[in-house]
C-alpha cells in the first residue's frame, strides 16, 4: 500500500507549525506501518490531547481521539476487548507523563501489548509553551519565564523501572532509525515504549534561544549517540539512541485468557 | 487608572492585586492566559506568592486545598476538562469550609472536541458546594475575582468566578484598574477561620459518622443561606471604595415588560442592545441578568419575575434528559409563586455558536407569539431539523 493511502487527506492541511518535529514522527510511523505490510484496518490509533495527539486525526486507521492523559487507559479496554488488533499510542510528553503518569506506568507494569510513542518536546506545545515533567532543571518556559526548578524524568529509565519489556530512544534526525524501531515495537508481545525527541521551534526552541527547527535538529544528531558507543565512553553527557530493553515475558492479554481457561476449566 | 486588558488579564490584575499567597494550575485552554500573565508577575517578583505549577488539574486544587488549610489566600483557574477533573476535590473543599477563589473559564466538553464557549462545564458543578459567579464583561470580571474573596472569607465557602470562552477571556476591553491601597482597602489580608498551627494542633477532614456528618451539611447550607446577604454587603463595601455594583441579578427595562429574557455572561451584553432596539420599535422587552447562581437567588427572582407576563430563558447550556440548567432552577423558583408566569426555554449558542442580536429578537418574538410553552427548550439556530440517531 502506497504510505498516502494511510493518510486521511481530508485533514489537511495539518496543524502544526512549520518545522514541528510531529510531522517527522507520523512520516517515520507510517513507514513502519507499510513496511510491515499492516492494512488499516489491523491497525488503532489511540491519542489523548496535544500537538502530538493529533497526529491520529491524519491517519486512516481505526482512531480515538481521546482524553488529555487517558490515551493508555482507553487503549487498554480496546486492547482487552480486541486482543487481536495492533494498538499504537501516540503521546506527547505531558499526555504521557504528566496527567498521564498514573496510566503509562500501570500500563508498562501489566506488559500489555501495545506501542506507546512518546513525543518527547519538553513542552506542552497545544497550550502555548507551558514546562512539561520533561522541560528539565534550567529551561525557560511561559510558566517559568526565568528557569524552571523541577527536575525532569527519564523515559527510559523510568519506563524500564515500570516493566516495559521493550524500551526505545530516537529522534527526528534518525527518521530511518525511528521507523526501523517503530517496526519492532509494534511487533513486539508486550508494552513497548518509543521516546522520539522531537523539536517545537515554536516554543521549547523559541523560549530556550535553540534557534531553527533545523537547528534542533541538529542538536540531536550531535548530542546523542548509539548504545555502548565510543563516543559516548568519551563524553558521558551524551544522550544514547537505541533499543535498551527487549525482552520476553507473558503478555497481559494472553495470561488473561489462560485465567479464563483455568476457571472454565475446558467448559466452553 | 483605566487601561485596555485582555478578560483573561483583568482576572489576573484582580488576584494580584489581592495578594493572594499560594496558586496552583494545570494549563488549559482558554483559561492559560489568566495563570500565565500571574505566574510571570510571582517570577518576576510583583507578587509575594508561590505558584505551584502541578500535573493535572486534580493536583492543582489539591495544592490549593492544602494551601488554604495552612491560612493562606490563595487562587487557582480551569476550564472545561480540567473542572471535570476537579470534580472530586470541589466537594472536598467546600465541606472543609476553605475560603478557595477560582476562575473558571465556560468552554465545552467533548467528545466533539470543542475549546468553545459552552457553561455546561460549570453548571454540571451546581451541586459540589461552590458560590458561582457568572460576568459579563472584563470590568466585571475584575471586580467579582476581587469581590470573590471578600465573599469566600466572609463565609468560609468557596467562589467560583464564572467567564465566558474567548468572548471575555480573550477579548480586549477598557478597564478601570483599581489602584493597589483601594484593593487594600476593601480586601484586608486574610484572618483564617482555619488553620493549621503547630502551637494549637488540630486534625483535619476526619471521618464524620452519621451522627453529626448530616449537621455538617445543614452547616454549608446556612452558609449558603446566608450568602446573599455577605454578597450584599460585600457589594457595599466594594461601592464605597470603587464606585460599582452589580447585584446578584440585574432588572433591565422589567416593570412593564410582557416578554423577559433571563440572560447570564456576555450574551447579557448583547441582549442590553436588543432591549434598546426592540423597546424604540415599541416592544415591550425586558432583561434578567442573573450574576449569582449558586446559591440560587430565589427571592430575588421572584421579587422579579413572579408577577411577570412571560419569561424566556436564554440557556447556553443543557442537562441532558431535562432541559437548559437556568430554566430548570428558574421554574423551580417560580413554582410556588401565586402567579407563577410562563417559563419558556431556550438553548442557543452551545460550543462557541454565536448568539447574535437577531437570535435574542427571534426569541424574543417566538415567546411574543406563543401563548404556552410547547415544549421545555426549543433549540434555537440549529443548522440541520432533523435528528439523526
Ligand atoms: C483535563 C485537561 N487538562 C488540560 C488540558 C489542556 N491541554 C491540552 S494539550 C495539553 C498539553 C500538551 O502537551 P504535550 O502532551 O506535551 O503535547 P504537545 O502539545 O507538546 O505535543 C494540555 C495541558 C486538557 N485538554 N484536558
Ligand atoms: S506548538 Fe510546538 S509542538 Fe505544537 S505544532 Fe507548534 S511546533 Fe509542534
Amino acid at each position: 500500500m502506497a504510505i498516502k493511502d494511510y493518510l486521511r487527506q481530508k485533514f489537511f492541511p495539518h496543524m502544526w507549525c512549520p518545522g514541528c518535529g510531529h510531522g517527522i514522527v507520523l512520516n517515520s510511523m507510517l513507514r513502519a506501518v507499510e513496511e510491515l505490510g499492516f492494512s488499516k484496518n489491523e491497525i488503532v490509533m489511540v491519542s489523548g490531547i496535544g500537538c502530538s495527539s493529533r497526529i491520529s486525526g491524519y491517519v486512516d486507521f481505526h482512531s480515538l481521539h481521546t482524553l488529555h492523559g487517558r490515551a493508555l487507559a482507553f487503549a487498554t479496554g480496546v486492547k482487552m476487548s480486541q486482543p487481536e488488533l495492533n494498538v499504537i499510542v501516540p503521546m506527547g510528553d505531558g499526555d504521557a507523563l504528566a496527567i498521564g503518569g498514573n496510566h503509562f506506568i500501570h500500563a508498562a507494569r501489566r506488559n500489555i501489548a501495545m506501542t506507546a510513542v512518546v513525543m518527547n518536546n519538553r513542552i506542552y506545545g497545544m497550550t502555548g509553551g507551558q514546562y512539561s515533567p520533561l522541560s528539565g532543571y534550567g529551561a525557560i518556559a511561559t510558566t517559568a519565564p526565568y528557569t524552571n526548578i523541577d527536575h525532569d524524568f527519564d523515559i527510559v529509565e523510568l519506563s524500564k523501572a515500570a516493566g516495559a519489556t521493550y524500551v526505545a530512544r530516537t529522534t527526528t534526525y534518525h527518521a530511518q532509525q525511528m521507523t526501523k524501531i517503530l517496526k519492532e515495537a509494534i511487533l513486539h508481545d508486550g508494552f513497548s515504549v518509543v521516546e522520539v525527541l522531537t523539536q517545537c521551534p515554536t516554543y521549547f526552541g523559541r523560549k530556550n534561544k535553540l534557534g531553527s527547527a533545523a537547528d534542533m535538529m541538529e542538536y540531536y544528531k550531535k548530542n546523542t549517540t548509539p548504545i555502548g558507543s565510543k563516543a559516548k565512553a568519551e563524553n558521558p553527557d551524551l544522550l544514547e539512541r537505541g533499543v535498551f530493553v527487549r525482552k520476553d515475558l507473558p503478555e497481559y492479554c494472553s495470561e488473561y485468557d489462560k485465567v479464563i481457561e483455568t476457571a472454565m476449566k475446558g467448559r466452553s | 487608572m483605566k487601561t485596555v486588558l485582555e478578560g483573561s488579564h483583568a482576572v489576573s490584575e484582580a488576584v494580584r492585586m489581592a495578594r493572594i499567597q499560594v496558586m496552583s494550575a494545570y494549563p488549559i485552554t482558554p483559561q492559560t492566559h489568566i495563570v500565565e500573565a500571574l505566574s510571570e508577575y510571582v517570577a518576576e517578583g510583583r507578587m509575594d506568592a508561590r505558584f505551584i505549577c502541578v500535573e493535572s488539574e486534580h493536583s492543582a486544587m489539591a495544592a490549593v486545598i492544602g494551601a488554604a488549610s495552612g491560612g493562606v489566600r490563595t487562587f487557582t483557574a480551569t476550564s472545561s476538562h480540567g473542572l471535570a477533573l476537579m470534580h472530586e476535590l470541589l466537594h472536598w473543599s467546600s465541606a472543609a469550609r476553605l475560603p478557595i477563589v477560582m476562575a473558571e473559564v465556560n468552554r465545552a466538553l467533548g467528545p466533539g472536541w470543542n475549546i468553545w464557549m459552552d457553561q455546561t462545564d460549570s453548571l454540571a458543578q451546581r451541586d459540589t458546594g461552590w458560590i458561582q459567579l457568572y460576568v459579563e464583561d472584563a470590568q466585571e470580571a475584575l471586580d467579582t475575582t476581587l469581590q470573590g474573596f471578600h465573599l469566600a472569607e466572609s463565609i468560609n465557602l468557596p467562589v467560583m468566578v464564572v467567564l465566558d470562552a474567548f468572548f471575555l477571556s480573550h477579548t480586549y476591553e477598557p478597564v478601570d484598574l483599581p489602584e493597589q491601597a483601594d484593593v487594600d482597602r476593601f480586601l484586608p489580608a486574610l484572618k483564617p477561620r482555619i488553620r493549621l498551627d503547630t502551637r494549637t494542633p488540630f486534625a483535619m477532614s476526619q471521618m464524620a459518622p452519621p451522627g453529626v456528618y448530616m449537621e455538617m451539611r445543614r452547616d454549608i447550607q446556612s452558609a449558603m443561606e446566608r450568602a446573599p446577604d455577605h454578597f450584599a454587603r460585600t457589594e457595599v463595601a466594594f461601592e464605597k471604595v470603587f464606585g460599582r455594583r452589580y447585584g446578584a441579578v440585574e432588572a433591565v427595562a422589567c416593570e412593564d415588560a410582557e416578554v423577559i429574557l433571563v440572560m447570564t455572561g456576555t450574551a447579557a451584553s448583547t441582549c442590553r442592545q436588543v432591549v434598546e432596539d426592540l423597546r424604540s420599535e415599541g416592544e415591550k422587552i425586558g432583561m434578567l441578568k442573573l450574576k449569582m447562581f449558586r446559591p440560587f437567588p430565589v427571592n430575588a427572582i421572584r421579587k422579579l419575575l413572579g408577577d411577570a407576563r412571560k419569561v424566556a430563558v436564554v440557556d447556553r447550556n443543557f442537562s441532558f434528559g431535562a432541559s437548559g440548567i437556568f430554566a430548570q432552577e428558574i421554574r423551580a423558583a417560580l413554582c410556588n409563586h401565586p402567579n407563577h408566569p410562563p417559563v419558556f426555554g431556550y438553548i442557543a449558542g452551545l460550543g462557541g455558536r454565536d448568539i447574535t442580536p437577531d437570535t435574542l429578537k427571534e426569541i424574543y418574538r417566538m415567546t411574543r407569539d406563543t401563548d404556552h410553552p410547547q415544549a421545555e427548550s426549543v433549540w434555537v439556530g440549529l443548522t440541520t431539523e432533523k435528528e439523526s440517531r
